[in-house]
């Protein structure tokens, strides 16, 4: 066993399901979607992103473009979140929860191709 | 990425061990960007956990009202505020209210916790550009750049030794532009200290891969020759061959110290194999059968200014040669063929007796530096002595102590490294052999006047009698320093106005008009020309009445002033009338109009 395997896998995996828990519920309901949840999200796909910097293969190539997708898309949905609950005074309407909601919701489907890759890297490997 | 190297993602440092294993094949952009990013993995995991924690705290915390009950916690979007202006020392205060007393505390925490974080990151970038690695990545990457933007001709010397470097040198004071290619720090340092007027590109690489010779700009189009001067005959052949599959318009010019090497190149179309060793021991030859043309050789080929050296040939009776590898070999051999008594000394011999037939030489083992050797190998009866060993020391030391019991030993020398060249001034040897200025100095006789070594070649073959009839006329002419060589051809590109002249009817041209000084058409330059060539024949030493035709080539020598203003006629149309007629015709198109 390798502990940098374990982190590895560890990081990529906590990011998918914190960002699978934030998205999980009604669409439009803010008692459903914590912000906390969705700034763990965005920090364990960070870290989740810089493990796989400098990666030269195809596999790794692919896998650093989903992380970052998923972290455009985790960020955009904490610019909606500040512009609605701070600076545009609305506070958290269930259309600007939805529209988040559904930013989030694309991220984890970057994640989860993350996911996929992961488990199909560790299948193809007969050692 | 098909095993799984997780570990490879998750540790660092990884990219400037690979890139240093890699010493001598170029990086390309890519492989550098992703090394910076496998070395920032750490600082930068580091940074946003360091972000998070405090961001957190700053959410949970609760802070207090104006009238001191307590109030919520800052929402996220204010703590990712507070803590940037605050991980950056910015510092704009309690914003957006007043702190209680534990947000203060949280506060003391974010701030160590983000400067140690910040400065433990630049410190790892700062380390990055630092590492050699890194540095030679970014360097090769900046050269292929400036290589791929040349837009004037250029030759790639491999290799930055001794040759290297004169011949950087040489083409550096003609104004010739040229790449470097070589692996070694030290010369590449050496190289960076010559005074050179323009700053060439040099990669630091091994030119044996072809991916350095591709990067230093092999498939250029303005890349005119390919120099293979490493001191290692293996890569030099590897040059040579990369050059000739890689690119097959470029000329190729490579060094080859064994006879085996230089076949091998031949065979793969290698345009002009150098053998030091072998050229040396022809001059040695030539200058022992005809003195006369080794003199106009040396004359011909020597450094700018240097003075004509007096007659001095080789004597015949037998010779010693002290260090029978490749050198000694060359020598004994054609020394033999001459029909000469050779006796040679060396450690891996065993004792043998001469076997002309074979072209073998007498030979004894030992070492020349011994008395008990020398006197064995017959050094009290011999004439000539050829110091060939590959050390400068041990050749210096068999010189000394042959001459101190023979005092009239015609002393051979062989010199191997540019920086022994006082030890070689101070004893004064009958002849030196400076492989490394064999080597460069023929290159740039093959690419500045290539007509030179065709004339060599000549001169070669000649007698006595014949080159003491050049050496004549030209001192006339020229006076006893050496001169200079240079080509003219006849046609509309290097010399537009002869070849307009030639083309008119009735206005026929010849070498001697060429030859007479802009400043006043009565005095001749100090220069005469060597050869002629004309559909590929040859006419040695033409006349000044040698009528010219177009396309000729015309190989003079004479002295540097007289070729930049013989360059003036042969671009000026009014200058090169006022040299044929004497007619000193108004220049412009008024005085033309009103002329005519």
């Amino acid at each position: 066993m390798n502990l940098g395997k374990v982190v590895f896998g560890f990081s990529i995996l906590l990011a998918a399901t914190l960002n699978f828990g934030f998205v999980y519920g009604d669409i439009d309901n803010p008692s459903h979607h914590h912000v906390s949840e969705l700034f763990a999200a965005i920090v364990v796909n960070l870290i989740a992103t810089i493990m796989k910097f400098g990666d030269r293969t195809q596999v790794g190539a692919v896998h650093l473009a989903t992380s970052l997708v998923a972290d455009v898309q985790l960020i955009l949905a904490a610019l909606v979140w500040a512009w609605t609950a701070h600076a545009a005074g609305a506070g958290e309407s269930p259309a600007a929860t939805a529209s988040i909601v559904s930013l989030a919701a694309g991220a984890l489907f970057a994640n989860v191709v993350s996911v996929l890759l992961l488990i199909g890297e560790t299948l193809a490997l007969r050692r | 990425m098909a095993d799984g190297d997780a570990a490879d993602r998750s540790g660092h440092g990884g990219g400037a061990e690979r890139a240093a294993r890699g010493v001598g094949s170029p990086l390309a952009a890519q492989s550098v960007l992703f090394m910076v990013l496998r070395r920032l993995r750490t600082p930068l995991i580091v940074i946003v956990l360091s972000y998070s924690v405090s961001v957190l705290g700053l959410t949970l915390i609760p802070g207090v009202a104006d009238d001191g009950s307590p109030a919520p916690p800052m929402s996220f979007f204010h703590a990712f505020y507070f803590v940037s202006y605050t991980a950056t020392t910015i510092g704009f205060g309690e914003v957006p209210a007043t702190f209680s007393d534990a947000q203060r505390m949280w506060t003391i925490v974010i701030i160590h916790l983000t400067v140690i974080g910040w400065t433990y990151a630049l410190l790892n970038v700062l380390s990055l550009f630092q590492d050699r690695a890194f540095q030679r990545a970014v360097g090769q990457i900046r050269l292929a750049g400036r290589v791929r933007r040349t837009r004037e001709p250029f030759h790639l010397i491999c290799g930055a030794g001794d040759t290297g470097q004169r011949l950087a040198r040489l083409l550096d004071r003609r104004d010739m532009r040229f790449v470097i290619v070589e692996k070694d720090e030290g010369r590449i340092a050496e190289l960076e200290l010559e005074d050179l007027r323009i700053d060439p590109p040099i990669l630091h690489a091994d030119a044996a891969l072809p991916q350095s010779l591709l990067t230093a700009g092999l498939r250029h189009p303005m890349c005119r020759g390919v120099l293979a001067l490493t001191p290692d005959d293996g890569a030099n052949l590897a040059i040579a061959t990369a050059a000739r599959l890689l690119n097959r318009g470029v000329p190729v010019i490579a060094g080859a110290q064994s006879p085996r090497t230089a076949t091998s190149m031949r065979a793969f179309g290698t345009h002009h194999v150098i053998s030091p060793f072998d050229t040396f021991a022809d001059q040695l030859i030539l200058a022992m059968r005809e003195p006369g043309c080794y003199r106009l050789l040396s004359w011909l080929t020597a450094p700018l200014d240097a003075e004509l050296e007096k007659e001095h040939e080789p004597p015949r009776g037998p010779w010693v040669v002290c260090g029978h590898g490749r050198f000694g070999h060359a020598v004994s051999r054609r020394l033999i063929a001459e029909g000469l008594q050779v006796t040679a000394v060396d450690p891996a011999h065993d004792d043998g007796d001469a076997d002309p037939a074979e072209g073998l030489p007498a030979r004894l083992r030992g070492v020349g530096t011994e008395t008990e050797v020398l006197a064995r190998a017959g050094i009290d009866e011999a004439v000539g002595l050829v110091a060939a060993a590959d050390n400068d020391v041990t050749n210096l030391a068999i010189a000394a102590l042959a001459r101190s019991r023979n005092p009239k030993l015609f002393v051979v020398l062989r010199q191997n490294e540019a920086a022994n060249q006082v030890l070689f001034d101070a004893f004064r040897a009958d002849m030196v052999m400076k492989p490394s200025e064999i080597i460069a100095d023929e290159c740039v006789a093959l690419l500045t006047t290539p007509l030179l070594d065709r004339f060599l070649a000549v001169v070669r073959r000649k007698n006595d009698a014949w080159a003491d009839e050049v050496i004549h006329q030209l001192r006339k002419r020229v006076g006893t320093r050496s001169p200079r060589a240079w080509t003219v051809r006849l046609d509309p590109a290097e010399a537009p106005a002869v070849s307009a002249r030639l083309h008119a009817e009735n206005r026929p041209t010849t070498i001697g008009e060429l030859l007479r000084d802009p400043r006043n058409r009565k005095d001749r330059l100090p220069a005469q020309a060597l050869m002629l060539l004309r559909g590929g024949g040859e006419l040695l030493l033409p006349n000044d009445d040698t009528a010219l035709a177009a396309g000729d080539r015309i190989l003079f020598a004479g002295r540097g002033d007289a070729r930049r203003r013989m360059q003036a006629a042969l671009f000026d149309e009014k200058l090169l009338e006022y040299l044929c007629t004497g007619r000193d015709t108004p220049g412009g198109w008024l005085f033309e109009r009103r002329a005519g």
